[in-house]
């Protein structure tokens, strides 16, 4: 077809269409640019200003209404440096008590950042400083006073699990563009989790301003103005009071409570001492507390409720070994087992203290047996013939109780905690070239395993509900909506519900004439627990207790944590039956117990650093 | 045969100065759109002005590249060039990271290509190849089912990446194919359906029966002959059409995402949104109206550096043509533009090869497309769709496939008199 080409008059019609699209645009151009006055703007000095409006962060409550986290008004004088060209720098030097230099400095850090975008030039005025700014606003161009909220904290408590909020890192700035520089974003514990749902959405008002800093109205009758929509409202599955009071009995203690409900997994306290004001970490005392916070020796920051996971169940740890003996088939609830002041095996000897012997399986708990435990391990590990297969089958059980892994729900932070595995002993000691008993420590609780405050909290609960837990959640509703399903799907254990009655009731009778916290005993209400210690290579060993209450209808379930207290019977037993106490019944009657917890100091004088 | 003295023998300069003219603008615009008066250096590469003037040197360098190759060289090796290209594209699909919602990026070191930038040239290349042979008719069905699969294909690998900007260009051939044979009443047919649609989307399925169903009834009763044969044919076309409004209804309320029903509902004018949807396209009316007669002056727009209108320096680079430069800079861009697609087609007649002409009606297709779209979606004519203006927007793979797209037109123009002669 080459030389002719057919349909060349078809030209002028793709020709007309090309003209057709630029005479279209010229004339809705000609309309938009020149006919249309509205999108002048009337004078051309005239300059648009868009001022943020910062919506109230969320408030949250806990789990009785009780008010944890509310807003506080503020203010921060902004510059737009573009603008701020003929700006009267003595009266600003004046009114906020600032040096010139200093005036310059922040120019010069305004002006990096931005000559067209507000930068903040001082944060949170005070509402007399404010006062006298807005009268004399006309004679600063180019600077403005934009509203602002802080946190504040009716009640000191919850610091951890608050959490705090601060300015969004550059990090932050560049990974999600909501954020702009100066935005406030939660930077720790709920403030963090929730932080979506907490912030709600800024609003943008578009005001026209002349050039004496005037605003001259809203830009189109607000046309374009978004309105800020405030943050949702948090109810924390937290009882404020229990929280509280469980602070109050950890002051001048290092460790950490948990404790849950059983029937839903909702965290009623989440105690990590030392703890400290969370008004502390709120404003423009913020970063000056921070880095006291964080030099401090005794690390108030770190929440042991959660991170604090190289520490051992101790004796904990047997009620799990108790529930696994059974489900395998190694010991049933009448299995006795003598106790010659230890378990002894050839040469190798793991010491127990005095008690009575034989024991049966509830006794066995009572008095914190080693002997029968090294027993019922050793058992378990062999019950197969091949102790890596037998150790396996352990560990699937252990770990169905949510230990050695992380649950995933809103805690802010969490570990995973040290289950051992095959593969851990294999490199230690060759390709199943270990026995039973080269791990016995694990009989009773001790060795290579690493448990956080909340995951024994977790087992006590999944014990105390006969076989299956929910994962422990911080948060019960947003915005009056219960979290549905999220975080309530049931966990099972792998292990039956009858093997649990035995084991529950050897936890009775922990508080029962010769158990091992008979002293922290009730009269009322039937409690379960397990004392236990962690070894501590470092200094005196760590004080646990594991409790729930009462026996038939679990409502509370805890685990006490008590750095360089030693065994679980002086301090762990005392403060979880404490807790329980103020728990049930909203008082404390057994002021012979609480008193001398209050008391106790256990913090080594050598470490506390006085600031 | 002529000797060829030079590499800028033949060519055409009106192209070549609309070229530079368009190009030296843009990048004047994006300059003014991240002004900041701490970085004055037009040479810094922090800063997108400073980039784009690395990738306007580059291109000008490729563009030289091409102008050196033979002329032969494009037509010949059309389909390997086409071939490779596809693969580019699958490559693509296969390795890009999630970039905006679309997987279209592809890392090569600290470079970012977007390889459907130049599936376009390449496409246009094949197409040129297979349409501008001899013993290919437009008539026959094959030859539309071929060139169906030539531009099916990129068309469906870019919509994989969801890059639709990018996908609805291979629209613009069917100009293409216009000029090449394509029966008119097929363009008119398209273009009846698109109205229906359109009408569709305004109009509930009952609204659109009635509307239709008058039209038949009216078309019946202005027949001389009202046999039974006509009302059944009318009745069969009904049934036809309001088959396609429910398809139509199914696929906005089902398959389109909610961002994009709003964009539809925005433009359609059934929602006005000036806060949500319809931000980007109000802010960008502002900054555009509020350039008056004769613009705020250089590096004086107020509306445009404040980021409130979104991809100010890449999509959106109009808005701070309109503002800075008024309503006699956006003229001068439309005229450009215009001028440069006429001069196209006007060049494209005049060839002796069927294959160079072709390839001129894709290259002034796409730049009609591209310029139609863009700045119709900067002053609210057209559908927020996320495609570049050409030259004008910032970003490497845009200008680099433009430039390519344009010059192989300039060299195989230039080639015209060495050809059969």
């Amino acid at each position: 077809m080459a030389f002719e080409s057919k349909h060349t008059d078809r030209m002028y019609v793709v020709m007309g269409i090309v003209l057709l699209v630029a005479i279209t645009f010229l004339g809705r151009l000609f309309y938009i640019q020149v006919i249309d006055e509205s999108y002048r703007l009337s004078a051309e000095n005239n300059v648009l200003r868009y001022e943020t409006e910062y919506p109230a962060r969320g408030l949250m409550y806990d789990r009785n209404g009780e008010l944890l986290v509310y807003n506080e008004a503020a203010y921060d004088l902004m510059v737009v440096p573009r603008q701020a060209t003929e700006v009267d720098t003595a009266t600003i030097c004046e009114i906020l008590g600032i040096e010139r230099d200093q005036f310059t400095r922040r120019m010069v850090k305004a002006k990096a950042y931005s000559w067209r975008k507000p930068s903040v030039f001082e944060k949170q005025i005070s509402a007399e400083t404010y006062a006298m700014l807005q009268e004399k606003l006309y004679r600063l161009k180019g600077f403005f006073v934009q509203k602002r909220t802080l946190r504040k904290y009716p009640k000191p408590i919850a610091a951890h699990l608050l959490g705090y909020v601060g300015e969004a890192s550059q990090r932050k700035l560049e990974e999600d563009p909501y954020y702009k520089r100066g935005d406030y974003v939660g930077i720790s514990g709920l403030e963090k989790s929730y932080e979506e749902e907490l912030r709600g959405k800024k609003g943008v008002k578009v005001i026209m301003v002349d050039v004496f800093n005037r605003t001259k109205g809203s830009y189109k009758d607000g046309k374009y103005d978004t309105v800020a929509v405030a943050g949702k409202t948090i109810t924390c599955s937290i009882d404020a009071e229990l929280q509280a009071y469980g602070e109050k009995l950890m002051q001048n203690k290092t460790g950490a409570i948990v404790a849950l409900e059983p029937s839903s997994g909702e965290i009623l306290a989440l105690i990590s001492a030392p703890t400290f004001d969370p008004n502390l970490l709120v404003g423009r005392v913020r970063s000056e507390n921070y880095v006291k916070l964080q030099k401090d020796t005794l690390k108030p920051l770190f929440n042991r409720a959660l991170q604090s996971e190289q520490n051992p169940p101790g004796s904990t740890f047997k009620l799990i070994n108790a529930l696994i003996g059974q489900q395998v088939g190694v010991v049933n609830e009448n299995t006795t087992y003598r106790c010659p002041r230890g378990y002894v095996s050839g040469n190798f000897r793991m010491g127990c203290h005095d008690h009575r012997s034989p024991l049966n399986l509830r006794e066995s708990i009572q008095h914190s047996c080693n002997a029968y435990y090294g027993n019922v391990f050793r058992n378990i590990i062999d019950h197969t013939g091949k102790p890596w297969e037998g150790f396996r089958i352990w560990r699937q059980h252990v770990m169905s109780f949510g230990l050695g892994r992380k649950f995933f729900t809103d805690l802010p932070i969490e570990y995973a905690g040290i289950v051992p595995s095959n593969e851990f002993y294999d490199k230690h000691y060759g390709k199943n070239r270990w026995k039973s008993l080269t791990i016995i420590s694990l009989a009773i609780g001790q060795g290579e395993l690493g448990t956080t405050p909340i995951q024994l909290a977790n087992m006590t609960a999944a014990i105390a509900n006969r076989g299956y837990y929910y994962p422990p959640h911080l948060v019960k509703a947003i915005d009056g909506e219960l979290i549905s399903n999220r975080f309530t799907e049931r966990q099972n254990t792998t292990i039956d519900k009858k093997y649990f009655d035995p084991v529950i009731d050897g936890m009775a009778m922990v508080f029962q004439q010769g158990g091992t916290g008979y002293r922290s005993r009730h009269d009322s209400i039937v409690m379960c627990g397990k004392t236990g210690t962690a070894q501590n290579p470092h200094g005196e060993d760590h004080s646990i207790f594991v409790c729930f209450a009462p026996k038939d209808d679990p409502k509370i379930a805890l685990a006490v944590f008590v750095e360089n207290a030693g065994g679980g019977s002086q301090y762990g037993a005392p403060i979880a039956s404490l807790m329980v106490e103020k728990y049930l019944t909203d008082t404390i009657q057994r002021p012979h117990l609480e008193k001398p917890i209050l008391e106790a100091n256990l913090i080594d004088p050598k470490l506390k650093v006085v600031h | 045969m002529r000797e060829q003295r030079s590499i800028f023998d033949g060519i055409d300069w009106v192209l070549v100065i609309l070229f530079l003219l368009l190009v030296f603008m843009g990048w004047l615009n994006i300059y003014a759109a991240v002004f900041n008066e701490e970085h004055q250096s037009i040479f810094d590469t922090t800063q997108r002005y400073g980039k784009q003037l690395i990738f306007i040197g580059f291109s000008v360098f490729v563009a030289l590249v091409i102008l050196l190759i033979d002329g032969k060289f494009y037509s010949t090796f059309s389909v390997p060039i086409y071939i490779a290209n596809m693969l580019l594209l699958i490559v693509v699909l296969l390795t890009a990271k999630e970039v905006a919602g679309a997987r279209s990026w592809i890392d090569i070191g600290p470079l970012k290509l977007q390889p459907a930038e130049f599936a376009k040239s390449a496409t246009a290349l094949a197409l040129a190849s297979f349409l501008g042979d001899i013993n290919t008719r437009m008539k026959d069905l094959q030859t539309k089912v071929i060139a169906g699969i030539i531009l099916g294909i990129p068309a469906a690998l870019i919509l994989l990446q969801n890059d639709t900007g990018s996908m609805l260009v291979f629209g613009a051939f069917a100009l293409v194919l216009y000029r090449e044979g394509l029966s008119g009443n097929i363009l008119l047919l398209g273009l009846a359906f698109a109205v229906l649609f359109i009408f569709s989307l305004l109009f509930t399925p009952l609204t659109m029966l009635i509307i239709l169903g008058s039209i038949g009834l009216i078309a019946f009763f202005f027949q001389r002959k009202k046999t039974w044969k006509l009302g059944l044919g009318i009745g069969g076309i009904l049934v036809v059409l309001m088959g396609f409004v429910y398809s139509v209804d199914y696929l906005f309320n089902n398959v389109l995402e909610p961002h994009q029903q709003v964009r539809i509902n925005v433009l359609l004018g059934k929602e006005d949104d000036p806060k949500g949807a319809g931000y980007n396209v109000n802010q960008s009316k502002i900054a555009i109206g509020s350039g008056g007669f004769t613009g705020k002056g250089f590096l004086k727009g107020t509306q445009t550096k404040y980021d409130f209108v979104p991809e100010q320096t890449t999509d959106f680079i109009f808005c701070t043509v309109g503002e800075e430069w008024g309503f006699l800079g956006t003229f001068v861009v439309i005229a450009l533009f215009t001028a440069l697609i006429l001069r196209i087609l006007y060049i494209s007649e005049r060839q002796r090869s069927a294959f160079t002409r072709i390839y001129g009606y894709c290259v002034a297709s796409i730049f009609l497309f591209h310029f139609m779209i863009n700045i119709g979606m900067t002053i609210g004519l057209m559908p927020v769709i996320g495609i570049p203006l050409p030259f004008f927007s910032y970003g490497g793979s845009s200008l680099l496939g433009f430039t390519i797209l344009l010059f192989i037109f300039i060299k195989l123009d230039g080639y015209r008199l060495q050809q059969l002669r």
